[in-house]
């Protein structure tokens, strides 16, 4: 789904959403409350520009709009690989991002993420992963690394690796995945008849300042140890496995 | 001694006070990683990371220590779930301080989804410890870098310090190499290598707040120093305090137009010899540096 | 991954203290977690090993090692990434002189 039908689709009413060198900004309304929206689209890779110009956008709704909540939409194919980014450190360009979306939340504002299309690694831990939740639309795909690279750097065999993300949850790429692991609060468009925008509304409404994800993960079936292990290290005492 | 050749377990006593370091979830507990046997792969009774709480300089510190040479220091369900543990743990027991000891490649590609969930919950949690007012300082020392996910993580902290031999960086050499060509990052030119990522250019970026010689008393020294200073003033997150970052960032973005090598940044800084920079004995380089390296504009974030 | 398990009956010298880990999981190396556990004065081994088919060079390992030490009442488990026999032979050893010696040791 293309960003502009997404936009309709979450924004029944309108929206001022414009894009620029693949990075989206702008505002709208939900349940007649204003709501800014930040976002990438055509799976640019995140480089350090394009993290800067969606932190400046965060602290910008932070100064000018307190409270106001805001969405992120997600479609990157993750950092991107240059010798440049790295020289600048775009590992703290991401982290720059990722305090700027946490500060927001602290003071208050909802912070949805939303991957509509792709979101791969590093173009989303300091996005969508760090938003008070973040959601998925079913045809999305996530994914930690591309195969043949993975391969390449774990000396597993592709042909393991393709077999292994068909259907094992640890690697497939699907948000069914993500949402089993507690990744995902949810997939939108799944047993409501697609209303993103009734989906956007609830998810809103349902927002918790805690992180919640390892209990999901645990409830779900997707990751039965990251809870007991935090847990048991937490209280000092022993792993209650699920 | 050095703290690039020790492992991670040999560095928690040579960091924090003697025998002051309690061990939460010990090996001996067998908790390892439920992923790696479908792919063949070893596991660790303490799944590549120590984490517990000891004194330091007589406060309770709470800290974790990665094993670089297990799974490259990566990040794995268990091992993310240990350090998120400690953190909130930490939260919990008001620690005077967290510190952590990071090696790690980032994300745990044998375990994926699990890993990739389990770094941004470090990082929350991370976040989350800075906003209890406990200081997070986080060293990066160890021979294989602090990368990835991890790379993010180290800069959530609210100090980082460095050896002149440590790395931090987002991308690996060798898996830009693959992307992009070895025109892009050539990952066996090692003095490319650590000009692009290492300690020092770190340090004149303003990305490394120390920097110290590759020895245990060293970091200690300055782990003490910078918790001493953290505690005077706010550490949580802040507005203020990001708008500062944020213009340091942009302003790097600028005077960097048209750039592609380090040295040529660092000539930008107001280094009159940069090609002298890797060379420099310690002393020689922190004097220089100190005159010209990119600071915020206000107090570190 | 192969599982290997040894057990060696009547030893002869019983260990203090609290368990021990020496040794790291990388690449032709391995870790070797050692603690006093009831055994009717026997000293168990389980390797968990990524090097498949080597059997009979871990139970000549095994055999010397007890040669050496001859422990009772001792618990010794392995995670192998392909170590040589000289490096493993060594890591017992230190794994039992962490237990005899703790200054020694390299755990926290």
């Amino acid at each position: 789904m293309d960003w502009q039908t997404l936009a309709t689709q979450l924004f029944p009413g309108g929206h001022a959403i414009v894009e620029r060198d693949n990075f989206l900004s702008g505002s709208a309304q939900v349940g007649g409350q204003p709501i800014d929206v930040i976002g990438t689209t055509g799976h640019v890779p995140i480089g350090i520009e394009i993290a800067l110009a969606q932190a400046t956008a965060i602290l910008n709704t932070v100064q000018q709009h307190p409270g106001r909540p805001i969405l992120i939409l997600v479609d990157t194919q993750g950092q991107r690989l240059r010798h440049r980014d790295e020289m600048l450190g775009i590992n703290s360009y991401m982290a720059h991002l990722g305090k700027c979306v946490d500060l927001a939340r602290r003071k208050g504002h909802a912070v949805i993420g939303l991957v509509y299309d792709q979101a791969l690694s590093g173009g989303f831990i300091t996005s969508g992963l760090i938003a008070s939740a973040c959601y998925a639309l079913p045809q999305a795909t996530i994914r930690v690394m591309g195969l043949p690279a993975m391969a390449r750097i774990t000396k597993v065999p592709e042909e393991r690796l393709t077999e292994l993300a068909r259907d094992n949850p640890v690697f497939a790429p699907g948000p069914e995945n993500y949402l089993r692991m507690g990744g995902l609060h949810g997939i939108w468009g799944e047993g409501t008849g697609g209303d993103l925008a009734r989906e956007l509304a609830r998810a809103l409404a349902e927002c918790t300042p805690d992180d919640r994800r390892m209990a999901l993960g645990l409830e779900r079936g997707g990751r039965l140890l990251a809870q007991p292990v935090a847990d048991a290290v937490r209280t000092g005492s022993d792993v209650r496995p699920a | 001694m050095s703290y690039l050749e020790l492992t991670a377990r040999q560095r928690i006593p040579a960091i924090f006070d003697a025998g002051s370091f309690e061990e939460f979830l010990p090996p001996s507990k067998r908790i390892a990683s439920p992923h790696l046997a479908q792919l063949d792969s070893p596991v660790s009774f303490d799944d590549g990371v120590v984490v517990g709480r000891g004194k330091l300089g007589g406060h309770t510190v709470f800290g974790a220590a990665q094993e670089g040479a297990f799974m490259g220091g990566a990040v794995g369900e268990v091992h993310g779930a240990k350090l998120a543990g400690m953190l909130r743990r930490a939260i919990d027991e008001r620690a005077y301080a967290v510190l952590l000891l990071l090696e790690s490649g980032g994300v745990r590609l044998h375990e994926a989804n699990a890993g990739l969930i389990a770094v941004s919950e470090v990082m929350r949690a991370m976040l989350d410890v800075r906003a209890a007012g406990i200081p997070v300082v986080a060293v990066v020392g160890g021979s294989n870098g602090c990368f990835g996910g991890m790379g993010i993580a180290a800069r959530c902290a609210n100090t980082v310090i460095m050896s002149e031999e440590g790395r931090l960086a987002m991308s690996g050499p060798e898996v830009i190499e693959t992307a992009s060509g070895v025109e892009e990052f050539d990952s066996r030119d090692r003095a490319l290598v650590w000009r692009t990522t290492g300690g020092k250019h770190r340090y004149l970026l303003g990305d490394c707040q120390v920097l110290v010689a590759d020895d245990t008393d060293a970091f200690r020294g300055a782990a003490l120093d910078a918790i001493a200073a953290l505690k005077s003033g706010e550490v949580g997150l802040t507005l203020e305090g990001l708008l500062a970052e944020q213009d340091l960032l942009a302003r790097r973005l600028r005077d960097a137009e048209g750039v592609n090598e380090p040295m040529e940044l660092w000539r930008r800084l107001g280094i009159p010899e940069p090609a002298s920079v890797p060379m420099l004995e310690a002393g020689a380089f922190l004097e220089l540096a100190q005159q010209h390296r990119a600071r915020l504009h206000t107090g570190e974030q | 991954m192969e599982t290997l398990q040894f057990r060696f009956d009547r030893g002869a010298r019983q260990l203090p203290g609290a368990a021990q880990l020496v040794g790291v999981v990388g690449s032709g190396n391995l870790e070797v977690l050692i603690e006093a556990a009831p055994l009717a004065g026997a000293c168990e081994i389980e390797v968990h090993t990524a090097a498949v088919g080597f059997g009979a060079t871990w139970q000549a390992v095994m055999d010397d090692f007890h040669a050496r030490w001859s422990l009772a009442d001792a618990r010794i488990s392995i995670n192998d990434n392909g170590a040589t026999p000289a490096v493993v032979s060594l890591r017992l050893d230190q794994a039992v002189e962490s237990l005899i010696n703790p200054s020694t040791g390299g755990a926290p």
